[in-house]
């Protein structure tokens, strides 16, 4: 396995939603893209898949703060996720994959593994 | 080593208490114990002193036996009165000897205030302190026909009561202008004087006694400063108690202002070696007139003795509870009211004798101090709420009001028995419960790790909360009642800042009133009161960040992560040509279809993507959104009623009709049923629903907070042959005063039980306008109404909205994870075994 990654525009920036999060397709699967304009940074991405169900809904959660945490809760079953660290909150074992983001202009832009299949291609 | 000698200077109820503490423990075994008591007797319980009149003996009251204190070592000097402490040499001195200490420990309790009044030295003035004032008062009673006493304080109505029991003609004369001056305030002391009147006892108060002389009828005869006199054959002063401090005093002990010897922590005087214990004793310049502070300090210095560092006496709730003259009479905390700020809560029902006040902190938020006297009924849970600051329930005066005005509350988790399943995911019971918390957990979260409760559908979470709060409280502890960390406030507080201050974003409101940014506890809450308050499409770019998974995309996510449709059907009546949309509809995009429990057909399996384009045909065809997904009205059911049904008496489809159109779309903090009977025979189980009609044969009865589910409850009739505008008048306030005052995630029959006052209270507000706030309810309810929209309608002609629905903003593919089988010939998701 190679940890080559890749930075990959994946949305305009109209379509983030404020306090809220959206779900994009990226060489790495689904990933969910949240937009707290209140916090420094403001953006942050997480594996759309909630690890407890399987079910690709992160993007879909209530995003917060709790104890000053950044953190999405999950729709399914409300475990909450860190949204910096990708731990959960209430199970210390679990965590999700988390993806460097940025703006490049009006660009969302996320920083996601160089799959081995594409590096053989290229 | 020899041993040292430790000595106890009076046998009291104090110094008793601490010699049970001390001699068996280790710090015992190198010290001889000698004790000097004044008294004839051994310690007596002098609480109970008053029942020497009504056949008990000194046996009876007695706290130990001769006997124990032999067994145990100790070398009891009764009728030997320390005279005097030789501090330089560490030797008491009495009539018939000295003898060294090395530890000194003073229960010398306290003697009875005799005013200085010419002629109080008569035989016939005695006190009431002790079994040979008793025998002095029985003696004196012999022969006389009248007694007074002087004193109307807690202890002077007791020996008012000997007097009568003793055969005499009572009087009662008091310096202040009320009886108890010390705890009762006008109100309750003119009550308090009625009662003792009716008894047969004659209250004399605001005299001051000038001299007392020799009488005419009586032996004696007491003049008032007012001209005035009154005869009697004895008189017992109870004009307050002071401290025996006298061998304190002549030895040097550093001693308190007025009275009593100075103590520290420890009940340390200012002699390392002497100790002080009881009523004697001053601390932080308080004395301390009760039994249980008393000990309480002799247990701390057998600690303190024993070497126990922890051991420390830190003052002692003075509230008493007690009859007198068989009247209750209750005074807890700061009853006079005179923390700064305070505020009184008077309740005052002469006819039947009662009189409550409760004082209460300038915010309202905690219970001060109280006065009962006639009823001490809500003594205990008075005084739960002072000793452990609870916080008071927003209207307090409930907590003193009888039954019938809407008071007495109970606590609804509390009328639960142990083995009640509160979770029955995990089958957890309140015993569980309970268990968790007396081992050790002390909130709701701790509370859910260890038992697993409502981690499971989590339906049980407002339940888990009130036992979890209630139990708590009943341990003392103090419960938060604020939503999350984000606002100090309860949903009903945060409900009236939203209306009160016209705030209609959650950003204002947790800019002006919270801190932090939200979580997925408040941000719903906050949505669905700003929904309820302002009704605004849920959609609005202010609110979508707001709400669940569910209302955002108004459809319920299932396991896998695709949604269900349920479109309203209202009353459960439904076209065949509707019917034959729906069954199109769910061709067309392989949706499993099902029929409800609520009487209307779920559609299941869509996807985000499909969701709009799903609605927009049903709209098409006359649909309009079930709120299915809401905390809202659900379904109003129906049975077939008197079109069809030959016992119907009225139309019960027509009414859930108009009850569903009326409502849908209502904003609460709870789902809410409904359900319309066409007769007695009850077929659409109304009973079972937060608001149940069932036709008679004069219109309609109206049931409230009934429920299915876990905790079935049965609604309760509410009221009986309403008209359609009566109905619809009641429904509208029931549910506005609910959705208005309820907590978060709370039903109706929850809330109802834990509404102060319960279901006849609700009846005040909604049926007589108890409150004065009906024509605001309907006016609030007709806003509600007025400013309905289809949030789907408004949700699928709006391109904006629509973007929400993009499974991936950047991919037109479906999301691939959902995996599907067939099954009774319609798809379902595959389910992994676990
Ligand atoms: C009629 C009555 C009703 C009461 N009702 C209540 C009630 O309902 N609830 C409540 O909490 N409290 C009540 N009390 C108060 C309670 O009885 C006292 O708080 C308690 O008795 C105090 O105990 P003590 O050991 O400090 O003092 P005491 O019990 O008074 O004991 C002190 C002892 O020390 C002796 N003594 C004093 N000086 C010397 C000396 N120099 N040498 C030798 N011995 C000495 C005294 O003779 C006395 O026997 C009541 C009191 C009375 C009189
Ligand atoms: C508190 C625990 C409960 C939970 C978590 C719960 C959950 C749900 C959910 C998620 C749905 C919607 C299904 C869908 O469309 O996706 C639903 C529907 C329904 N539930 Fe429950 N439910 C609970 C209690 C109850 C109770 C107590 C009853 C009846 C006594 C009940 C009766 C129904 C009915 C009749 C429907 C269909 C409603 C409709 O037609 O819209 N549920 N429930
Ligand atoms: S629909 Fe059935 S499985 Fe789901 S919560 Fe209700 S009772 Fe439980
Ligand atoms: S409740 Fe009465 S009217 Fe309605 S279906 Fe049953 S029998 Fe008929």
């Amino acid at each position: 396995m190679s940890n080559k990654t890749q930075w990959q525009s994946v949305c305009h920036i109209d379509d983030l939603v404020p306090d809220s999060g959206i779900a994009v397709w990226t060489e790495d699967g689904p990933v969910a893209v949240f937009y707290l304009p209140n916090r420094i940074p403001c953006l942050f991405a997480i594996s759309h898949t909630d690890p407890f169900s399987g079910a690709n809904v992160l993007a879909r959660g209530i995003t917060g703060d709790l104890k000053g945490q950044p953190v999405v809760a999950s729709p399914l079953y409300k475990q909450h996720f860190n949204l910096e660290t990708g731990a959960c909150l209430e199970d210390t074992s679990i965590k999700v994959t988390i993806y460097p983001v940025l703006l490049d202009g009006d660009e969302v832009v996320l920083e996601v593994p160089i799959k081995a299949h594409d590096q053989a291609v290229a | 080593m020899s041993k040292k000698n430790l000595i106890v200077v009076g046998n009291g109820m104090v110094g008793h208490h601490f010699l049970e503490q001390f001699v068996d423990s280790d710090a015992a075994a190198g010290f001889n114990v000698v004790v000097f008591g004044e008294e004839p007797q051994l310690a007596y319980d002098r609480v109970h002193l008053s029942e020497y009149f009504t056949g008990s003996t000194h046996a009876d009251l007695a706290m130990g036996t001769a006997q124990w204190y032999a067994d145990k070592g100790i070398d009891l000097h009764l009728d030997e009165q320390v005279t005097e402490i030789d501090r330089d040499n560490k030797q008491v001195i009495t009539p018939k000897g000295s003898y060294s200490y090395d530890e000194l420990v003073l229960s010398t309790g306290s003697f009875p205030f005799v005013p200085p009044i010419q002629g109080n030295d008569n035989p016939h003035c005695l006190v009431y302190r002790t079994l040979e004032d008793l025998d002095q008062i029985r003696a004196s009673a012999e022969g006389g026909k009248v007694g007074v006493v002087v004193g109307g304080g807690l202890l002077g109505l007791e020996a008012a009561n000997a007097l009568k029991s003793l055969g005499l003609e009572a009087h009662v004369v008091e310096f202040a202008p009320r009886l108890m001056p010390v705890q009762l305030d006008a109100d309750g002391g003119a009550l308090l004087r009625k009662k003792i009147e009716d008894l047969g006892v004659q209250v004399h108060t605001e005299k001051a006694t000038s001299a007392i002389v020799e009488g005419e009828d009586h032996r004696l005869r007491m003049n008032f400063s007012d001209d005035s006199h009154l005869e009697t054959d004895l008189i017992v002063f109870s004009a307050g108690i002071r401290p025996q401090d006298a061998l304190a005093r002549s030895s040097g002990l550093e001693i308190g202002e007025r009275g009593g010897i100075v103590i520290n922590n420890q009940c340390t005087t200012s002699d390392a070696n002497i100790h002080a214990i009881g009523e004697c004793a001053l601390w932080d310049q308080r004395i301390f007139g009760l039994v249980a502070p008393g000990y309480t300090m002799a247990r701390t210095l057998a600690g303190a003795l024993n070497g126990d560092s922890e051991a420390a006496f830190t003052g002692a709730d003075m509230s008493t509870k007690l009859k007198l003259l068989g009247v209750d009479v209750g005074s807890i905390g700061d009853a006079h009211g005179q923390t700064p700020g305070a505020r009184n809560i008077q309740f005052n029902d002469g006819a039947n004798g009662v009189y409550r006040r409760m004082v209460i902190s300038e915010d309202g938020k905690k219970l001060l101090g109280a006065i009962l006297v006639g009823d001490n009924g809500p003594y205990d849970t008075l005084l739960q709420y002072a000793l452990n600051s609870i916080d008071l329930p927003a209207s307090p005066e409930v907590l003193i009001l009888p039954e019938s005005e809407g008071g007495a509350p109970t606590l609804g988790p509390d009328a639960l028995p142990d083995t009640a399943s509160i979770c029955s995911c995990h089958n957890v019971t309140k015993g569980d419960i309970c268990g968790a918390i007396d081992a050790g957990c002390c909130d709701l979260g701790s509370v859910k790790g260890e038992t697993k409760a409502s981690t499971g559908c989590g339906g049980c979470a407002a339940l888990l909360k009130n036992v979890v709060d209630c139990e708590l409280e009943k341990r003392g502890v103090e419960v938060s009642k604020d939503i999350c960390e984000h606002f100090p406030y309860s949903r009903q507080e945060l409900f009236h800042l939203v209306k009160i201050n016209g705030i209609r974003t959650f950003h204002q409101l947790i800019h002006d009133h919270g801190k932090g940014h939200g979580c997925d506890i408040c941000k719903p809450a906050v949505a669905s009161i700003l929904a309820t308050v302002w009704n605004e499409h849920i959609l609005a770019t202010d609110h979508v960040a707001l709400q669940d998974t569910n209302d955002t995309f108004m459809a319920n996510m299932q396991k896998n992560g695709t949604y269900s449709i349920v479109p309203r059907v209202p009353g459960g009546e439904i076209t065949p040509d509707k019917l034959i949309v729906l069954g199109e509809v769910a061709k067309e995009y392989n949706l499993y279809t099902k029929i409800t429990g609520g009487q209307r057909i779920d559609l299941f399996g869509a996807t985000l993507s499909e969701l709009p384009e799903i609605w927009e045909k049903l709209i098409a065809a006359g649909f309009e959104t079930g709120h299915a997904y809401g905390k809202s009205l659900r379904t109003v059911k129906s049975c077939v009623g008197s079109t069809w049904c030959r016992y119907g008496v009225q139309d019960s489809v027509g009414m859930a009709i108009l009850l569903e159109d009326r409502y849908k779309g209502l904003r609460s903090p709870h789902k809410l049923k409904m359900a319309v009977s066409g007769c007695t025979r009850e077929c659409a189980e109304a009973q079972s629903k937060d608001i149940g009609v069932i036709a008679t044969d004069k219109g309609w009865n109206l049931y409230v907070c009934g429920n299915g589910g876990m905790r079935p409850r049965h609604a309760d009739l509410f009221a009986t042959d309403l008209s359609d505008e009566e109905l619809i008048r009641a429904i509208d306030r029931v549910l506005m005063f609910y959705v208005r005052t309820a907590d978060r995630l709370q039903r109706t029959s929850v809330w109802m039980e834990n509404l102060e006052g319960g279901l006849d209270y609700l009846k005040q507000v909604v049926l007589e306008d108890s409150l004065g706030i009906g024509e605001e309810l309907d006016a609030h309810m007709q806003t509600v109404i007025g400013t309905y929209q289809c949030e789907w309608k408004t949700a699928v002609e709006d391109p904006e909205k629509r973007k929400r629905f993009r499974e991936f903003v950047n991919d037109e593919r479906k999301d691939p994870v959902q995996q599907w089988t067939q099954e009774r010939g319609q798809r379902r998701p595959v389910v992994e075994t676990a």
